[in-house]
């Protein structure tokens, strides 16, 4: 069967609609572009000119000539013990506070879960950690975690244990400041997981009612199995994020006592806006961003496997 | 669920449940007792719970340290961050949402992984060369970073929940589609675009590393300003809780409006550098 096109009318416009019309056709990359523009001139030139700044041998200051140097900074910095210490450090924070945090946060989601009918003002109570200004979180615990004065060594004494020097303490610096990542993150990782509870089918869960199942086997055979991709999401996020934690440990140690907290984020601060080593500073960031991308690439990796 | 627990379960896991909520809630309750508190009170050996509550600390803080000119700076920088983040976002966000240009939100991602202070070494010895160090448009700029990838994502949703049917109709009657974009659709997801504001809003309030390096005497923001003051070795307890409980108060305030996206807006816009 063939039917014969129905004739369009042809709207004659007037030539000033020309740019209209112009618009209308290409509007797909014309609306993104403005945006496209910005963010290609914040962020990815900004990406691409750090790579070159690393492989230079330079200061922020004109004054001094810069030179190519190659890979220069970057072996320099497999050489740098500051470097691998921080790299340490890094990895030490994010393996106590990530672990902690997902553990509580599916904990607390399991406990949201039963009451979300009174959860108004529980879910508003949630969100305060997550989204107060860091640079006031870091007071508030750099307070609470005063050695003399700090409340948290006071309920230590009520509970019968020593007292403890928190973050002035060169082993305890990292967990002390760990437990303030702890406290400001677990409701995220809780709301993500609540949020993937709360769209699970009833069924699963009724049958295996029926069928006898205990409260563990319904938990191991099917609410993780269904939770793991909210799982997997905030353990990625989080990864990410504790990798890249700047503003408590910066605020709360300047990466001290000596260089007992200073993890790769803030140690780069240090060489790039105190010392003005840029070129250095661009090649320990490049490394950084390395090291934050594996992780990401092998947690996915890791989510297909399970 | 909660039909089969036993009294016995109930109770413990409300205990449970209360005892996670008091440790979330107890460094506001305490910041905000230290901020009403005399420095006398808030040195004593062992602490006091019980108290006549001061206004001293805020009164210091607001009247000798200039709170109200780097609240303002920070009212500027988010205000034209987020207003300038919307013109350049909103157009994107609903291409991207009509045209189903998923590949565009690739985007995100980059600000997402990427430690901010790698964009901030380069913008930095940018805006040293044209002389922008400490001017409002570095700050903005540097927090378009923050608030455009945020908006966009935020409001694609909303703009995927807008019929194409009222567009169409729109288009049939003449209208362009640029002109049917800014009358038929943004008053339809006026409601994402305050949430996503808002939410930018926050987020650039809580900016503190690009302020920290790229403002200046004029243009400090209030997170710099309360680092500073602390960082002279203020041992002004009282001052110091008082100067956090006035940088959390207004995100408190708006956060509530837009509780239920805020897990939204965290997952995609990235909040720490």
């Amino acid at each position: 069967m063939s039917v014969a096109p129905i004739p369009t009318p042809t709207r004659r416009r007037p030539p000033n609609r020309s740019f209209s019309s112009w618009l209308d056709r290409n509007i797909r990359w014309v609306f993104p572009m403005p945006a496209l523009l910005a963010l290609f001139a914040l962020t990815i030139l900004p990406l691409i000119f750090n790579l070159v700044l690393s492989t230079q041998e330079r200061s922020v200051s004109d004054a001094l000539p810069s030179s190519f140097v190659g890979l220069g900074n970057y072996l320099g910095a497999l050489k740098d013990p500051r470097f691998w210490n921080s790299v340490k450090l890094m990895f030490q924070f994010t393996l106590i506070a990530v672990p902690v945090q997902m553990l509580l946060g599916l904990g607390l989601a399991l406990l949201l879960n039963r009451t979300m009918r009174a959860s108004g003002l529980i879910r508003a109570v949630v969100l305060l950690p997550m989204i107060s200004t860091p640079v006031a979180v870091a007071l508030i615990w750099a307070l609470m975690m005063d050695p003399n004065l700090g409340v948290l060594n006071y309920f230590l004494q009520t509970l019968g244990l020593e007292r403890s020097l928190w973050l002035a303490d060169v082993r305890l610096v990292i967990p002390a400041l760990a437990m303030v990542d702890i406290w400001q993150w677990t409701p995220l990782v809780s709301l993500i997981l609540l949020a993937g509870l709360q769209t699970m089918p009833d069924e699963p869960f009724e049958a295996a009612r029926i069928d006898g199942a205990s409260p563990w086997q319904v938990f191991r055979f099917i609410t993780w199995p269904m939770l793991q991709a909210s799982i997997f999401a905030a353990l990625t996020l989080r990864l990410i994020d504790a990798l890249k934690t700047f503003d408590i440990i910066e605020v709360m140690t300047q990466g001290g006592p000596g260089s007992a907290s200073e993890t790769l984020n803030v140690y780069a601060y240090h060489t790039g806006f105190e010392f003005l080593r840029v070129g250095y500073t661009a090649a320990l960031l490049s490394l950084l961003l390395v090291i934050v991308a594996v992780v990401a690439v092998g947690v996915n990796l890791l989510r297909r496997r399970v | 669920m909660s039909s089969r627990e036993s009294p016995l379960k109930q109770l413990v896991l409300n205990l449970l449940l209360g005892l996670a909520i008091l440790v979330m809630l107890f460094p506001f309750v305490w910041m905000i007792m230290m901020s009403l508190k005399t420095q006398v009170q808030n040195t004593a050996a062992t602490p006091v719970w019980f108290f006549t509550p001061v206004l001293d600390n805020y009164i210091n803080v607001i009247e000798r340290n200039n709170f109200l000119v780097f609240t303002k700076n920070s009212l500027i920088v988010a205000l034209a961050a987020t207003v300038i983040g919307m013109v350049l976002g909103l157009p994107a966000a609903y291409s991207i949402a009509r045209f189903k240009q998923r590949g565009l939100s690739l985007w995100i991602l980059v600000s997402r992984i990427i430690p901010y202070i790698t964009f901030l070494l380069p913008l930095f010895l940018v805006f040293t060369k044209l002389n922008l160090i400490g001017s409002f448009t570095a700050l903005i700029a540097s927090h378009l970073i923050i608030t455009l990838p945020l908006i966009v994502w935020i409001t694609i949703a909303f703009f995927e929940d807008i019929p194409t049917d009222l567009e169409e109709a729109a288009l049939v009657d003449g209208s362009s589609r640029a002109g049917a974009f800014v009358r038929i659709i943004l008053p339809l997801v006026a409601p994402g675009v305050i949430t996503a504001g808002i939410l930018a809003m926050i987020f650039s309030w809580n900016q503190f590393l690009f302020s920290l390096i790229l403002g200046g005497p004029n243009t400090k923001t209030v997170p710099v300003a309360v680092f500073n003051f602390l960082s002279y070795g203020s041992q002004d307890y009282g001052a110091i809780a008082a100067a956090a409980v006035l940088i959390t108060l207004p995100i408190i305030l708006l956060s509530l409006t837009v509780q239920r996206y805020i897990v939204k807006g965290l997952t995609a816009g990235g909040v720490k550098g």
